[in-house]
């Protein structure tokens, strides 16, 4: 058995479930469209999902690219004051913040992949969706007739194997963001703690730095003065 | 035929392209089996290029079931796997 075979054998077992338990045909389409109804509740929720993690991941792009430029202009005073040391290790954690940002551009990329997948979906669910309420009208209009039977097994396998798909495709977004999320959350307390950008603070770097720069201006002064007793 | 890519809706396929399909999804088994991951993901993308290129996207008013189902590019072969093996890449 082929790769695709197993795959249409997975979507129609879920396409079985969906259609699962019902008797009488003109339940089997009210059941249905009401499934229906629901699951494009659910794509809209996780549109409205994808799209807010995405706006999340791009701010913390932002706030990091602040802390490259950041270190960027450290490494450059620390040269500034004969310290190549303090530049050098600014250096490094600006390239271990610049590779956490080119990942988060692929993430934005992918959250972005999603979004327009999934609003792609919601609108092709929904055309299928108010074609099936109205063929629901006529086919429960002609019950009596024989080939309703058909029309019903019909139209209620075409519009589950959608259902199959679009719901597959909600959750596989909702797995990726979740993940997403998770990396972007252990990032923010990275940042947050100061591991990687927080020369200028409390840390050891911080204040070599500024006892450096403090150095140089007293150098400074001193050369000054001395100039100034010479005269 | 009416070929279904998970996540990207219906398409419908001329059915002379089916032997090539064939033989790309022949090769896509042997590419989980061996754990080949670079070449499943250019095959799959190969099978769902060819699919987009020279199919017709469905009228998404049409209700119709499809003859077959292709799985999303972004597939990992882990998920492919488990395809074979477990209950498959949706869950019930």
């Amino acid at each position: 058995m082929g790769f695709l075979d197993r795959v249409s054998t997975v979507v129609q077992a879920k396409m079985n479930k969906i259609m699962d338990k019902i008797e009488d045909p003109r339940e089997t389409l009210d059941l249905s469209y009401e499934k229906q109804l629901q699951l494009l509740q659910n794509v809209k929720r996780g549109v409205a999902e994808v799209t807010t993690s995405k706006k999340r991941i791009e701010l913390q792009k932002t706030k990091l690219q602040a802390s490259i430029d950041k270190l960027d202009s450290q490494a450059k005073e620390a040269l500034a004051a004969n310290r190549e040391d303090l530049a050098r290790k600014a250096l490094e954690n600006k390239a271990g913040l610049q590779s956490q940002s080119s990942s988060l551009d692929q993430q934005i990329a992918d959250l972005n992949d999603q979004q327009q997948k999934l609003i792609a979906a919601e609108s092709r669910l929904a055309a299928k969706v108010e074609a099936f309420r109205t063929k629901k009208e006529t086919i429960k209009a002609q019950y009596s007739a024989a080939e309703a039977q058909v029309k019903v097994t019909e139209s209620v396998t075409g519009i589950s194997e959608e259902m199959a798909d679009v719901g597959m495709a909600v959750q596989r977004a909702e797995e990726k963001t979740d993940n997403m999320l998770a990396r972007s959350a252990a990032l923010d307390e990275l940042l947050e703690s100061g591991t990687l950008t927080d020369l200028s603070g409390d840390d050891e770097l911080g204040r070599e730095l500024a006892k450096a720069k403090a150095q140089g201006s007293v150098d400074d002064e001193l050369a000054k003065m001395k100039a100034e007793m010479k005269k | 035929m009416i070929i279904r890519i998970l996540g990207e809706g219906q398409f419908k396929l001329d059915d002379k392209h089916l032997d090539r399909l064939n033989k790309i999804d022949n090769e896509i088994v042997e590419h989980v089996s061996k754990g080949n991951k670079v070449e499943f993901r250019k095959d799959l993308a190969k099978l769902i290029s060819i699919i987009k290129e020279e199919g017709e996207p469905l009228d998404p008013v049409e209700i119709v079931s499809s003859d077959v189902i292709i799985p999303p590019g972004d597939m990992s072969i882990a998920e492919a796997k488990k395809v074979f093996c477990g209950p498959g890449l949706i869950e019930g």
